[in-house]
């Protein structure tokens, strides 16, 4: 691949900076300004210090700031650090000159590499980006080299750069800042990657490093980072929506008399999603809102409460399922010839992803134009459904990202589903005002896009060894996938991978392997909640094979190695979590140790969870000991965060989260029904990585998967009791 | 007209008297650092001082507040600032807490006027920050930068 190929990912683009500049004036009308600067404006733009573009990921100002455009939104798992450092890795640049900014929607540069699309999810952010990011680093090092090496009159090779700074052993001294100029005026370096090759692992200094200080850690501890709560444009209306209290429910009719009263409401406008109040500032809207008196319409929504659809689940595995995820061997072979057979059933209820910055989005919508403005995480999903509900071309559409605060997921929507409706209501008004679409927790949680409810049941065999030769595994549940624009290209042959990811690709030796999927229908919106599919099947498979362990009389950590003699990077994980953790160590009576590992998004995260059983029967989690395999690290202290967040974001979800409908009306609206994980909650994290130098792989998920299974093994070795029904709840234990 | 006294700077204001302090920050005031998480004082993103108290602003209606001081991350952290709201700061970069953030400015009012006690052991912060929830679940770095901001104290 050429650099150019490698920058724009295999997308054809000509070998010139002009190339970019085609490719930014085709699809991103009027946001690539820079790029469309001829040398002319570039040097009037240059003299009032403003950045100069070298390519669509770097731009260089005459002050010497570095801004990375970063294509990913960071809800918190730290892209916009990781994107800075590979860049700030390969032109030798100072940490403290690194700048960055989100990029516009605009899917011909700023894909990502692992979707063809331009969005943010499935851990992908840095693992996409390794090769792009630093060629763009490595291409604008080089332009600057040059035109330092023009100016002096030098060889380029003999020009070395360290924090910054250009030197030439002849004492010539520079800066980027200097260089700049002249040097956005060069050809991008064209050609093989020997040409502008990658920096080699051993001269990192950045890179793998540790005590590079997170780049969004000033804004975000002083007040001034902006989200988009924060937003306020010119003559902007906030709007806070009446939904229906059923999903599929519809107005039937409203009556506005009280919610008109309210000092600072403007406009009231029926869409599709329910009733909008518009006002002048939030708190109007609010009270609006909660003035509203609306009649609804029930008669397409979905009525059916938890404990129908947990019934309907438990039911579907107690039979064949419609569609065959995995086949390996002969499993009803393997139950013949066994010498024990361990049966076991699971549930799992709907979740709720409730990140602390309620959905909202940021509209102004013009004749001939639509400016959105919020934490936008899939832009080639939502960008094109702007464009039909507003009858504008998609390059009419722009959108500006800002900080999320927090997603999990619910921000990467394949019906755009709050982007939509904030545009709806910009349409109902004709655009006379932007709007500022504020959902108040409530609406948050009640809002629907659920991890699905599953369950599962699992028959395995065991030889006369008391290791596995069948295991029969049917799961039942919705598919996050049907229905949505996505499912032909991620439903094959009935089978939504989501549904069974974490169990079709097993990662024990198990000879006979047969994995069986019901999906279900239910009127009820899901989605992917962070690590996906792996927040339920990882659970069910490190519960049983601990279990199975437990029937062969086994070491839980040993039993495993036995099965996972193929998976070094499996293995490598266990043995550093399990070593860490000081595992094989007595415990004291009510205390007790558990163990899981699990491959999500290309990582391998195994942790080793100690618990105590409190003198009410209650569960506290004292300590986690986590290591994680995820091939190159880039910033280890980011990579640490991550597993201690997933950690807490897993925990809190096993020890009581649950959202259940009644009636086809969900009970859970604040904080105090949905109940997250507090500080008194949180036990100590340790998190180790194995030394690798691969490409890196996710981290942003893979720490979520274990702690659950972990946690329930550490309470069965406490108490003798499984857990294969989250959440925990009120459950009391005794010790054994 | 309501006057409030925001950060050491008197502030006039023409809202209903049962306003949320907090919407009054955020939306006459763009004082954003405060922020909106739950409405209902679950969460603790509002968390302001009031004459040197951690309050939720979601439930502090502004007209309670005319008489009293009230400061904001904003004000936390001023050039002028107090000693606490400066070693909360310089705890949090340092042990890079923050990751989505939103939660952060509630976070570092409840830790700067938990630390103008006594130095805090575990248990004390476990309960003085019990009611800042953090859904990306920074809780251990917070705990550590807690006790990281009371050495600097000290020093
Ligand atoms: S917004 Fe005030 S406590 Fe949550
Ligand atoms: S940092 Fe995201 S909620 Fe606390």
């Amino acid at each position: 691949m050429t650099i150019q190929e490698r920058i724009s990912g295999g997308q054809p683009v000509s070998t010139s900076r002009r190339g970019f500049l085609a490719i930014a004036g085709g699809a991103g009308v009027g946001l690539m300004i820079g790029f469309k600067a001829g040398p002319a404006e570039a040097a009037t733009e240059a003299a009032k210090g403003a950045a100069l573009e070298f390519n669509p990921f770097v731009k260089v100002s005459p002050n010497g700031a570095i801004t990375v455009v970063v294509k990913h939104l960071d809800m918190g798992q730290g892209p916009t650090t990781g994107l800075a450092t590979l860049i700030a890795e390969e032109m030798d640049a100072d940490w403290s000159q690194m700048r960055t900014e989100f990029a516009p929607a605009n899917a011909n540069l700023y894909a990502n590499l692992a979707f063809k699309a331009q969005g943010t999810g499935g851990s992908t952010a840095m693992a996409n980006s390794w090769e792009q990011y630093r060629t763009a680093g490595a291409t604008a090092r080089a332009m600057l080299v040059k035109a330092a090496a023009d100016k002096w009159q030098v060889a380029q090779g003999e020009i070395v750069v360290d924090k910054g700074v250009l030197t030439h052993p002849s004492g010539k001294k520079g800066t980027y800042g200097e260089f700049a100029e002249a040097a956005s005026k060069l050809p991008a370096p064209v050609g093989s990657a020997q040409q502008t090759p990658f920096k080699d692992p051993s001269k990192f200094k950045l890179i793998g490093k540790e005590g590079l200080h997170r780049i969004d850690n000033d804004s975000k501890t002083d007040g001034t980072a902006i989200y988009t709560q924060d937003v306020k444009l010119p003559n902007m209306l906030v709007a806070v929506v009446a939904h229906p209290p059923k999903f599929g429910g519809k107005v039937k009719s409203f009556d506005d008399a009280e919610a008109k009263k309210v000092k600072g409401v403007e406009k009231i406008v029926q869409i599709p999603q329910g009733v909008a109040v518009l006002a002048k500032s939030t708190w109007a809207a609010i009270s609006g809102r909660n003035a509203l008196k609306v009649e609804w319409d029930d008669a397409g929504a979905e009525s059916r409460g938890s404990e129908d659809f947990l019934a309907m689940a438990r039911d579907a595995v107690s039979k064949p399922g419609t569609a065959t995820a995995k086949k390996t061997g002969d499993v009803d072979k393997g139950f013949e010839g066994a010498a024990k057979v361990i049966e076991a059933e699971f549930t799992f209820p709907y979740l709720a992803h409730a990140p602390m910055e309620p959905l909202n989005c940021v509209v102004d919508l013009k004749k001939d134009s639509a400016h959105l403005i919020y934490g936008a995480q899939f832009q080639s999903i939502d960008q094109p459904t702007v464009a039909a509900i507003t009858g504008l071309k998609p390059e009419q559409v722009t959108i500006e990202t800002v900080w999320a605060g927090g997603s999990f997921g619910r921000r990467a929507v394949p019906t755009a589903d709050y982007v939509a409706e904030a545009v709806m209501i910009a349409k109902a008004i004709e655009g006379s005002n932007p709007v500022k679409l504020v959902w108040t927790r409530e609406d948050d949680t009640k809002g629907g896009y659920y991890r699905p409810f599953y369950a599962h049941k699992v028959k395995a065999a065991l030889d006369k060894d008391g290791m596995p030769v069948a295991w029969l595994h049917r799961i039942a549940g919705q598919s996050i996938f049907a229905g949505t624009a996505l499912e032909a290209m991620a439903v094959k042959d009935g089978v939504d991978e989501t549904s069974v990811e974490g169990v079709s690709n097993l990662a024990y030796a198990v000879p006979s392997l047969q994995v069986e999927l019901t999906t279900l229908k239910v009127g009820v919106p899901v989605l992917w909640w962070r690590s996906v599919g792996h927040t339920h099947t990882a659970h069910v498979v490190e519960t049983m094979i601990d279990e199975l362990a437990h029937a062969a009389g086994k070491d839980p950590v040993e039993y495993r190695m036995a099965l996972l003699k193929d998976k070094p990077r499996h293995l490598a994980a266990l043995k550093l979590a399990a070593e860490k953790a000081g595992w094989g160590e007595k415990l004291a009576k009510g205390r007790g140790r558990g163990v899981a590992v699990h491959e999500s998004f290309n990582s391998v995260v195994a942790q080793v969870v100690d618990i105590t059983i409190k003198p009410d029967g209650g569960v506290k989690v004292d300590r986690v000991v986590a290591a994680a395999e995820v091939g190159t690290v880039i910033n280890p202290d980011v990579v640490r965060a991550q597993v201690e967040g997933g950690v807490g974001f897993g925990l809190g979800a096993a020890l009581r989260n649950a959202i259940t409908l009644k009636g086809g009306e969900v009970q859970q609206g604040n904080f105090d029904t949905y109940k997250p994980l507090r500080i008194s909650d949180m036990p100590h994290v340790e998190v180790y990585t194995v030394p690798s130098t691969a490409n890196p792989t996710g981290i942003g998920e893979p720490g979520v998967p274990p702690i659950a299974p972990a946690l329930a093994n550490a309470i069965f070795a406490a108490t003798g009791k499984r857990i294969r029904d989250l959440p925990l709840g009120e459950q009391k234990f005794q010790s054994v | 007209m309501i006057k409030l006294n925001i950060n050491g700077v008197d502030r006039d204001v023409d809202v209903p008297e049962d306003t949320p302090l907090l919407w009054v920050l955020r939306d006459e005031l763009g004082l954003t650092g405060t922020k909106f998480g739950c409405g209902v004082a679950q969460c603790g993103a509002c968390t302001i001082h009031l004459d040197g108290s951690p309050m939720r602003a979601c439930q502090t209606p502004v007209g309670d507040v005319a008489d009293s001081k009230v400061v904001t991350i904003e004000g936390l952290v001023a050039e002028n600032a107090s000693k606490e709201g400066k070693a909360v700061q310089a705890a949090w970069r340092a042990l890079d807490v923050v990751q989505c953030g939103y939660c952060q400015s509630g976070q570092m009012m409840s830790a700067a006027a938990l630390l103008t006690s006594n130095k805090p052991n575990d248990k004390d912060i476990d309960a003085a920050m019990n009611g800042n929830v953090c859904r990306c679940a920074t809780y251990q770095r917070i705990r550590a930068a807690i006790h990281d901001a009371a050495k600097r104290l000290e020093a």
